[in-house]
């Protein structure tokens, strides 16, 4: 079979390409950027002009202390607690406010239906399935979302996200990945399919594909109200009330370190075992310090991130709230469908330290992370006797009086909220990203490895101790 | 949500109002395919923002946008389409990113290429506008961030940059709005034919220069017309793979054939013609 003749000559035109690239010796790749960067530079500074120092050294002074190899890490960490800190603290009334209104909306329904006379299954299923699911997500979801969002997002426009990446650098490179996946890492604190596709960036495939496999290691926003919340009503509870707010910050705070401490872990294993090699090197831009605009912040924050998160949230719980219901509500030989499946996991849920509904909800969740603890509520008070969440003591009340929590189930609970299979949107970006089913499996796979091992550990090292049995 | 007309005009009474008009995302019928390159983090999106009216995430940090984005935007009743391209430094690696903004100025055949370069830093940021320039020759210099240029006491003059360059060039604040009618005003020069470009290339050493006037020509041969020859040339004494496999596709020899198709709009100079 001969090759059509148009192909026949681009392949004469390759072997000329060829031929010449040997004479023309190694240098050849240098001499052509180096050619590039005088031309460059020649333009530049014939157009360019400098009058005075102007405000050069005010954006180096701060950079020197906020990149200092001493006072960059430590700086990072205050200024991450403050921002937990403010989003718990300003969080909690207004979600107490949110939850009041809406529990009493979910009354009124259910009230006029009953009067209508409507049935039993279509009020529970619309109202005690459906809203309150919704009236759970948005009570929990939105206050902290709206504080911590444009905070993150004036971190981000003032230029400080490329320094968090710059003072993590080193540390990515010790574990055999990229540089740049620190940003793509910070990318993921929003939301991990944006992470993943943020990796992008990075040149390498190996090293990108590390990048990809380790990115649902930090919590991103679908996860920080359950963080939130667990440290509020468990943590905090174990400290005075004037420290209260301050542990429960601190505590989130430390899930963080401790997501980037697996990130790092995990990219580690993987650099030294299936995707083997050296970091590469390159160079990070520190962009200069802009005044935020506030205007923007607001639509970026409010609109692109908080009402996305919630819609999509509110989008996944609504039927999740049907099935719930339904799942609670029918009970062939006396026993619901849910307590039948939480019964069966039970025993798993167990051995690492939580239950079968916290397993149940997991399962439930998988479209979407931020309707884990409304799905586990729902199925508690499905099956138990119901109760008006309208503030967390009620909700700690359910949890830890009728269900039986301890500080043991929200420690691994929170360790689970953070190693855990991604959500289905980033399985189907790290598919679309990889187009390769072997990876996407790890990808989803390898944080339930760990999320598994280390509840265990954890659970049985406190049993061992004879804590929170 | 319409700009400020030309300073000089008075538009309540001239026929046609030279006025920008974004679109949004209304993509159809348009008459030119604009494309904006330039470095991570030197308000690309800001620049689209302001010209479409969409609202593509701006973050203050290098690789925010990583895929593009399009969106639309009418100057005099001309309809543009205007493509957001992945920030890159240099248009030489492999990665993704910047393969996805080096295809589309190569096969995608915009009309224009607007390259943002951060004024405070021009001469990291050139590199890229050159080799823009190598695939095509109809390209606007989107001088940006002057602002931080004027804070930081730089004083650029972008009338020299525009002679030495041999494309126009046009100061902005993408953030203010600031320039950008100049700047839609000269892009629209540039699809039209009305601003002529010239376009400088990087002289390079003697021997590459033998050995790309040698391999040009073949290459003319078989995708007669192509006006990006001298880049492919260089691109495949790199041995660069994609060039490669697109040479081998014969996908330079369909470029060609679309750009013999359309009708010449204007003088001799101009790299890439746009076919609808």
């Amino acid at each position: 079979m001969t090759p059509p003749p148009g192909e026949q000559k681009a392949a004469e035109v390759l072997a000329k390409a060829d031929a010449l690239r040997q004479g023309l010796g190694e240098g050849f790749r240098d001499q052509l950027v180096a050619s590039l960067y005088q031309e460059s530079q020649r333009i530049a500074r014939r157009s360019v002009r400098r009058s005075g120092t102007g405000g050069w050294s005010w954006d180096q002074r701060i950079d020197r202390i906020v990149t200092s190899p001493i006072l960059g890490l430590p700086l990072m960490l205050v200024l991450l607690s403050v921002v937990f800190w403010l989003t718990i603290a300003g969080a909690n009334v207004p979600s107490q406010m949110l939850a009041t209104a809406l529990f009493w909306v979910e009354e009124q329904g259910v009230a006029v239906f009953q009067a209508w006379g409507l049935p039993f299954w279509l009020t529970g299923l619309l109202w005690n399935g459906i809203f309150r699911g919704l009236a759970w997500v948005v009570s929990v979801m939105l206050p902290p979302m709206a504080i911590f969002f444009p905070m993150f997002t004036i971190l981000e426009d003032l230029g400080y996200l490329p320094r968090v990446a710059f003072n993590l650098d080193w540390l990515f490179r010790r574990a055999g990945a990229h540089g740049k996946q620190s940003l793509t890492m910070a990318m993921g604190f929003g939301c991990n399919a944006a992470g993943v596709v943020a990796t992008r960036i990075i040149n390498s495939p190996r090293e990108r594909l590390i990048a990809i496999l380790t990115n649902n290691f930090v919590p991103c926003n679908g996860r920080f109200p359950t963080l939130i919340m667990l440290g509020t009503i468990f943590v905090a509870a174990a400290f005075p009330p004037a420290l209260a707010s301050v542990a429960a910050a601190a505590s989130v705070v430390g899930v963080v370190l401790l997501g980037v401490a697996f990130t790092l872990l995990a990219s580690w294993l993987l650099a030294r075992t299936v995707l083997r090699g050296e970091a590469s090197a390159f160079t990070l831009e520190l962009p200069p310090y802009r005044r935020p605009s506030i205007l923007r912040i607001l639509y970026t924050s409010l609109i692109d991130r908080t009402i996305f998160v919630l819609l999509r949230a509110m989008a996944t719980a609504a039927p999740a709230g049907a099935v719930i219901w339904i799942l609670a509500n029918i009970s062939p030989g006396g026993v619901s469908l849910a307590d039948r499946v939480a019964a069966f996991l039970e025993p798993l849920g167990n051995a690492i330290g939580m239950d079968g509904v916290i397993l149940l909800a997991y399962i439930i969740a998988i479209p979407a992370n931020e309707i884990v603890v409304p799905t586990m509520i729902m199925v508690y008070m499905g099956t138990g006797m119901m109760t008006e969440l309208d503030s967390y003591d009620q909700l700690r009340q359910l949890l830890v009086v009728e269900h039986n929590w301890t500080l043991l189930t929200a420690i691994c609970l929170m360790l689970f909220a953070l190693l855990h299979n991604p959500c289905g949107t980033t399985i189907l970006t790290i598919w679309k990203e990889t187009r390769s089913g072997k990876w996407t499996a790890l990808g989803a796979l390898m944080p339930l490895a760990f999320g598994f091992t280390v509840c265990f550990a954890v659970a049985t090292v406190a049993r061992a101790f004879g804590w929170g049995s | 949500m319409k700009m400020n007309p030309l300073p000089g005009h008075d538009c309540e009474t001239c026929p046609a109002r030279a006025e920008l008009e974004q679109m949004g995302i209304r993509l159809e019928n348009y008459q030119y395919l604009v494309a904006l390159a330039g470095n991570p983090n030197t308000g690309k999106s800001s620049v689209f923002n302001a010209l479409t009216g969409l609202r593509q995430h701006v973050g203050n940090w290098p690789g925010k946008t990583v895929s593009r984005a399009e969106g639309g935007f009418s100057f005099n009743g001309v309809r543009y389409k205007l493509v957001d391209l992945p920030g890159t430094y240099s248009l030489l690696s492999a990665s993704q990113d910047e393969e996805i903004t080096r295809n589309f100025i190569l096969f995608g055949q915009p009309d224009c290429t607007v390259v943002v370069v951060d004024a405070t830093a021009l001469e990291r940021n050139l590199n890229l506008a050159l080799q823009v320039m190598e695939i095509t020759g109809k390209v606007v210099l989107c001088v940006n961030l002057m602002d931080e240029a004027r804070r930081k006491g730089l004083e650029v003059d972008v009338r020299s940059l525009a002679k030495d360059l041999g494309v126009p060039a046009v100061p902005t604040v993408a953030r203010t709005k600031e320039g950008l009618h100049e700047l839609v005003r000269t892009v629209a020069g540039v699809v039209t034919g009305e601003i002529r470009v010239s376009p400088v290339r990087a002289s390079t050493d003697p021997a590459l220069e033998d050995a790309v006037s040698e391999l040009a020509p073949l290459i003319e041969a078989l995708a007669p017309g192509l006006p990006n020859s001298r880049w492919i040339a260089l691109r495949l004494l790199d041995g660069d793979h994609q060039v490669r496999q697109a040479l081998l596709r014969g996908e330079f020899a369909g470029l060609a054939e679309k750009q013999s198709a359309a009708p010449t709009r204007s003088g001799p100079l101009i790299a890439l013609e746009g076919t609808r």
